[in-house]
This record gives C-alpha cells, sequence and structure tokens, in this order.
C-alpha cells in the first residue's frame, strides 16, 4: 500500500497551480493485472467480476486509440501517469486560500451553498449529503426501487445486476470501455420493478457525493416493463478535479413499455479528457431519451445511443455543447432502429468560443428489412469568434422504401451587427452574447428540469462574459 | 440649455468620407427632421451618433448636454439616453421581446437593483396597448419573422420602453400601413415631452402631417443644405432635391 505525496500540475485555463496530496490508499500510476488484482481485493468483489476487469484489460491494451476517426489529441494521454483507483472517500484537498479567484466567484454567482463550495472546490474531501440520500431512498424503497452504488449492487443484488451488466455496452465497444470495464468503480445502479413511475427525479449528485467521485463510474440502469424514471447526473457548478482522464460508462434498459430519461449537466475543468460511453436499450414500445449537456474539458468524447430493439420503441438525445478557449466537444448521438415502427429523433447544438471547437458526429442506421421506420436530425452549430470551429458528421444509413428520415443541419454566427443592435438597448457586448447564446439554446434549455436550466443560463452568461474582449 | 450638439462633423466608412462637416443641433422638447436623398448619409449620420464601430469620425464632435459622447461605446451612449430606431432592425433569434427588453431596462438600473417582474410587465403591456400591439408578441423573438411594419412598430415599442433622451428615427415610418402610421405615429407623440429630443429622418411629408417637428433639414452629400419650418416639408415634396443641389455654390478646390 503507497502512502503518496505526488506533486500535481493542474493546466487550469486560469493560472498553474500545484499542491501536495495525501492518500491513504491508492493503486499507485500505470495499469497492470496487480492494479486490477488490487482494486478487486479493496472492493471484495467475487471472482466473476474480478475476471472481468481482467479480461478487459487485455482488450483495452490491444485496441488501437481512436485517432483515425477522432483527434490526434487522445495521444498526449500518457495511460502509465495515471492513478486508476483511489479508495473511499480519498479525495486530495487543498486550502480555500489556493482556489483560483475565478472559480470562488463562479460559486458566488451560481448560488452554490457554502458547504458544497468547499467540496466542490477539493477543500474537503466529502460533502456531506447522506441526509439527502437516504431520504431518497427511503421515498422510493418503499416503492420497490433499489437506487444504489454499482459495487454495492453487484454484491447485494447480483441476480439482476449479472444479468444486466456489460450487455448493452461490451467490453470491447471501444477502448475506453474496455478501459472503465477494467478500473470501474463508483457510479449508480438502479432498478425499477414493472409499473413503477418514480415522481421525482433520481439524482446522482448526491448519492455520488455520499461516497466519492468516480474518475470510472459504471452506470447501469434498468426501468422494468412499464416503469419510469428520470435520472440526472452532474450539476453546473465546476468542480476541481486532480484527474486528468475520466472514462465512464453507462448502460440502460428499458423494457417493453418503459420510459427512462437521463439527464447529464457536466462543467469539467478544461485540463480533463472525458471519454464517455453512454447507451441505452429500448425494448417494445419503451422509450429512452438522453438529454445531455456539455460544458467544459479539454476534450468530450460522448455520443450517446439508442439500440431500438422492440416495435414502436423511440429514442431521442437532445444535447448542448458548449466548447471554449483550448475546448473540443466532440459529442453526438448514435440510433440504432432494430425493428418495425421505431423512431428516432436527434436534435443538438453547438456553441464554439474563442479556440473552441465543437464536433458534431451522428450515427443513424435503419436497415433494408424494416418498416415504418423514422428518424429526424437536427444539428445546429453557432460560432462565436472567427477562429472558432465546428464540423459536422451525420452519417445516416437509411435502407429500404418504408422508412424516412429527415436531416437539417445549419452554421450560425453571431453577426456583428446583431451585436450592435443589442448594445444600442444598452446591452454591454459581453451580455449581448451571452443573451444571444442563450437565444440560441433556448429550447433545448427548457426541457432541461428548471433548476438546470436557471443554472444552465446563468452559466452560459458567466462563459460568454469570458469570451468577449 | 440641454441638447444634442453635432460640430462640424467628419465621418468615413473606409476610406470614404460620408459626413462632410455637419452641425446640428437637437434640443430638449424639440422634434427636429431631416429629409433628403437616397445614399445622402442619414443612416450614416444615425449611426454615428450610436457609435457603430464601422464608422470612424475624423473631426467633429457630438456633445449631449454639453459631454462628448464620441469616446463612448455604444452600449455607454444608449444608457445616457441615445436611442435609434433602426432603418433595417436586426433580427435576435431565440431571444423573446420581454427577455430583450427586460435585459435592457434592467441595464438601466443603478448597481444592485433588481427589476420587479410584475411591475416590469404591467408597462410593457401598457405600452403595447398604445402601439395596439398584441401581447402574443412578448413571447416571439425580437422581429424574427415579423413583417416590415411589426418590425418599426416594434422599434417604437423600445423607445417607449426605454424612455430616451434623445431618439433618431431612421424611417420608421416606412413600411407602415396607412393605420400602422397613425397608430405609430400617436405612439411617438405620448413620448414627445420637454426632456425629451427627438430627430425624425423620413422621406414622405405625410408623416410629418402625424408627427409635427419644430424644424426640417434637408441633408444632400454628408450636409445639412438647408433648414427650415415644417412647410419646407411640401415645397421639398412638389419640387424634390435637385434645386437645391443646383443653388449650392461650387465646392472651392
Ligand atoms: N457599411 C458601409 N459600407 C460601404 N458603404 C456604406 C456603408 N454604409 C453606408 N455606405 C454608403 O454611404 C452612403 C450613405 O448611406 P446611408 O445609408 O447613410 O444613406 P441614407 O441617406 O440613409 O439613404 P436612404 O435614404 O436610402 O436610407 C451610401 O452611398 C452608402 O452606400
Ligand atoms: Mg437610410
Amino acid at each position: 500500500m503507497s502512502d503518496t505525496k505526488a506533486e500535481l500540475n493542474l493546466d487550469r485555463s486560469v493560472g498553474d497551480f500545484s499542491y501536495p496530496e495525501h492518500h491513504a490508499f491508492d493503486a499507485g500510476y500505470g495499469l497492470t493485472p496487480d492494479t486490477i488484482n488490487y482494486i478487486a481485493d479493496v472492493k471484495g468483489e467475487p471472482d466473476w467480476i474480478r475476471e472481468f476487469r481482467l479480461k478487459a484489460l487485455d482488450v483495452f491494451l490491444s485496441k488501437p486509440l481512436p485517432t483515425h476517426w477522432a483527434t490526434k489529441d487522445l495521444e498526449t494521454l500518457e495511460f502509465e501517469k495515471i492513478r486508476y483507483y483511489l479508495a473511499h472517500g480519498q479525495r486530495p484537498t487543498r486550502s480555500w486560500e489556493e482556489v483560483p479567484e475565478d472559480m470562488k466567484q463562479t460559486f458566488e454567482r451560481l448560488g452554490i451553498p457554502e458547504q458544497e463550495r468547499k467540496f466542490l472546490a477539493g477543500v474537503e474531501a466529502q460533502f456531506d449529503s447522506e441526509a439527502v440520500y437516504s431520504n431518497i431512498q427511503k421515498a422510493i424503497g418503499e416503492q420497490g426501487v433499489i437506487f444504489t452504488g454499482s459495487t454495492e449492487a453487484l454484491i447485494k443484488y447480483p441476480e439482476i445486476f449479472r444479468k444486466w451488466f456489460g450487455k448493452v455496452i461490451p467490453t470491447g465497444d471501444n477502448k475506453f470501455s474496455a478501459l472503465n470495464s477494467a478500473v470501474f468503480s463508483g457510479g449508480s445502479f438502479i432498478y425499477v420493478p414493472p409499473g413503477v413511475k418514480v415522481k421525482h427525479p433520481l439524482q446522482a449528485y448526491f448519492r455520488i457525493n455520499a461516497e466519492n467521485f468516480g474518475q470510472f463510474e459504471r452506470t447501469l440502469i434498468i426501468a422494468d416493463e412499464g416503469s419510469e424514471l428520470m435520472y440526472m447526473e452532474g450539476c453546473t457548478a465546476p468542480k476541481f478535479e486532480t484527474a486528468t482522464l475520466h472514462s465512464a460508462v453507462v448502460e440502460l434498459v428499458a423494457l417493453k413499455g418503459a420510459k427512462i430519461q437521463y439527464v447529464t449537466v457536466q462543467n469539467w475543468s478544461s485540463n480533463v479528457f472525458n471519454l464517455v460511453t453512454k447507451r441505452g436499450v429500448a425494448h417494445e414500445d419503451a422509450e429512452i431519451k438522453w438529454i445531455d449537456c456539455n460544458i467544459g474539458s479539454r476534450l468530450t468524447m460522448k455520443y450517446p445511443g439508442v439500440v431500438l430493439k422492440g416495435r414502436k420503441a423511440r429514442g431521442e438525445v437532445i444535447s448542448i455543447a458548449l466548447a471554449s478557449n483550448g475546448q473540443h466537444q466532440d459529442t453526438g448521438a448514435k440510433m440504432i432502429h432494430a425493428a418495425d415502427e421505431t423512431t428516432s429523433n436527434i436534435v443538438s447544438k453547438s456553441i464554439s468560443a474563442g479556440t473552441g471547437r465543437a464536433t458534431y458526429r451522428g450515427q443513424v442506421h435503419i436497415p433494408k428489412h424494416l418498416k415504418g421506420c423514422k428518424n429526424n436530425t437536427e444539428c445546429d452549430a453557432l460560432l462565436i469568434n472567427p477562429d472558432s470551429r465546428t464540423d459536422t458528421y451525420p452519417a445516416v444509413t437509411v435502407r429500404g422504401t418504408g422508412n424516412a428520415t429527415q436531416h437539417e443541419a445549419s452554421v450560425s454566427q453571431i453577426s456583428a451587427e446583431q451585436i450592435f443592435y443589442m448594445q444600442q438597448r444598452g446591452l454591454t457586448e459581453g451580455q449581448a452574447m451571452s443573451l444571444s447564446v442563450n437565444g440560441f439554446v433556448n429550447d433545448l434549455v427548457r426541457q432541461f428540469p428548471m433548476e438546470y436550466s436557471v443554472e444552465l443560463k446563468r452559466l452560459i452568461d458567466l462563459e460568454m462574459e469570458g469570451s468577449v474582449g | 440649455m440641454k441638447s444634442l450638439v453635432i460640430k462640424d462633423l467628419h465621418a468615413n466608412i473606409g476610406e470614404r468620407e460620408i459626413i462632410k462637416g455637419l452641425s446640428l443641433e437637437i434640443e430638449c422638447g424639440k422634434i427636429h427632421a431631416i429629409m433628403g436623398p437616397n445614399g445622402s448619409g442619414k443612416s450614416t449620420l444615425s449611426k454615428v451618433i450610436a457609435g457603430h464601430p464601422d464608422y470612424t469620425v475624423t473631426s467633429g464632435e457630438v456633445l449631449m448636454d454639453g459631454e462628448n459622447i464620441l469616446g463612448m461605446a455604444p452600449d455607454e451612449r444608449a444608457r445616457k439616453g441615445i436611442f435609434l430606431a433602426f432603418q433595417y432592425p436586426m433580427e435576435v433569434p431565440g431571444v423573446t421581446i420581454a427577455n430583450f427588453l427586460r435585459a435592457a431596462v434592467s441595464a438601466r438600473l443603478p448597481e444592485g437593483e433588481e427589476l420587479e417582474a410584475t411591475e416590469y410587465y404591467q408597462r410593457l403591456y401598457e405600452k403595447m396597448d398604445l402601439l395596439e400591439m398584441d401581447r402574443s408578441f412578448t413571447a416571439r423573438s425580437v422581429n424574427e419573422g415579423f413583417s416590415g411594419g411589426e418590425k418599426k412598430r416594434c422599434e417604437i415599442l423600445q423607445m417607449a420602453m426605454l424612455e430616451p433622451k434623445y431618439a433618431i428615427l431612421d424611417e420608421t415610418d416606412s413600411g407602415l400601413d396607412i393605420d400602422a402610421l397613425r397608430i405609430v405615429s400617436h405612439g411617438v407623440n405620448v413620448l414627445r415631452s420637454p426632456d425629451r429630443g427627438m430627430l425624425l429622418i423620413t422621406h414622405y411629408q405625410r408623416l410629418l402631417d402625424y408627427i409635427v417637428p419644430d424644424v426640417i433639414h434637408v441633408m444632400v452629400a454628408g450636409k445639412i443644405v438647408m433648414s427650415g419650418p415644417k412647410e419646407l416639408a411640401l415645397e421639398l415634396e412638389s419640387k424634390g432635391y435637385d434645386w437645391l443641389t443646383e443653388e449650392e455654390p461650387a465646392p472651392a478646390v
């Protein structure tokens, strides 16, 4: 067991800073079978999971980086310099004085409660949300809903867990799903029994804070026949991150007639590589809707998908991406139609500011033998500055005559005349810019739960103020 | 006395001079009108006063109640009381009129003060009623998909909400049908006040029947070539502008 003391250098947009950190337990640097065995030991996992992890490690090592289609920036990842497991409750800390001023201001502007600020800023290792979490659990537990951590679930509910785990996203799906499969810890497990409609959104925020932030989260949600739930992940507050690589895997299963809405709002610090695999399987007449908002990070690669497996299944991806200076948001959606009369809808809006770059990458697949399938794809990009960049790779393959697809894409820019018009009404250039950007995403923001949409608006204001001279 | 004074103003777009030594004084409480041929620089003048970044002032001054505003950013001028009803209002996609005006009104509040929502809407509805605008407009994006006339009406709504000290109305009448012209003119007349100066730019004497100006100026090739009482408009309508330029002495080379 190593008691490591290391210097970390973080590349944040405002100034570099470094500080010593202390870990009681961790798996050290780099990734070998020893790392895997260490994790499985510490977590006291059953053998099948250990085997699963070890196999995944082989797959990870054998797969090349997807730089043939994605970005070469991935090559700067130094896998041997990453720590793959920090033990329970261990988060590096720093003093409030060391927290950069801009971050403090952002908390202020977003109205984050005092206690949470310290946690988010990395001053306190834990934020005590135990009470909130247990209240939620109590309320839904009565309906037979299981809402717990993935590690706990695989030990406590092995029959349900094992049946679905790794089935929607196989280990070998891509290099990063393999990595996650090898070293995952943290993340949620949810099971909703048949016919149960969970009234309030289930928020990962409270649950995850009650244990610790997972770098390699693994979430599995199963909505049994005719059930409904909304899950919310992340928060708009900027999060202090020491780990540069985040690679989550999220699997959703909506059985016959079930509905799942998965809402994500993420605001990573600009040193983070956020490489996430998210996919759901929608059975007959089921509905899966991903609502996704990505802000910050150095590189985000995320393409939530739905496999439309049963007749009349519906899939939807609503996404907003905001790429500021030096950031690359490579996001999109995948819709795999595998049954008749399935429908899918993709609406993506991206904003590139400064040298930010937003890429939309879509995949819609409707094979020839299917009938009555429909897809609608809309992607709109907004460029803020002359060196901002956007690319669109829609990739729609629709075969057969009984299927329909509709695709619209637009790239727009906020014109100098529009800004002048708004300034003439008394708004500063920054205010004019953020009002315009909010206007651009307005129709999508409205689909987010209320508290998120208010925060999102404020966050866009903050980001835009920074992007004008 | 309070006034907006333009003193020997010269302004360029790129290398080309558009405003060529123009002087004008708009007193608080007065309405001035400018008429003049296409391309004479009327809109350019209004944009220079508002601070459009495309134009460079090469010499001259613009003083608002004695203060030179030429060094100020457009938004600062606006907050100090300059308002421009555009000849071609811009669309602001996704931003509703209610939100846009709320932001603009808030921008004028003293630091730390917040807009009271009910009061704001009350005032907004009152002004919309004055201009006979349907309430449903509040939820529509600014100028997006508006007809020409609706855009002009929306400009005057903004003026009514922002209560400027000096307002320049650039061809607000063009695009308005007969009824709309009457309604919008009424709105402007209601805004007539001893504390407000206005400059109307128009091609048509008809507008001046509704909004009766104190003085009329004729602008030709970047300069005021003649000023006179409101009857001058009638003369211009029948004679056109040619006689004015012919009467002008040949420029000294
Ligand atoms: N941004 C610009 N770029 C190039 N030329 C310009 C620009 N703005 C104005 N001009 C030129 O300056 C001259 C004056 O234009 P301006 O729009 O001020 O005329 P105006 O008097 O308002 O005409 P109208 O009665 O047709 O509205 C015109 O010749 C016009 O082409
Ligand atoms: Mg004009």
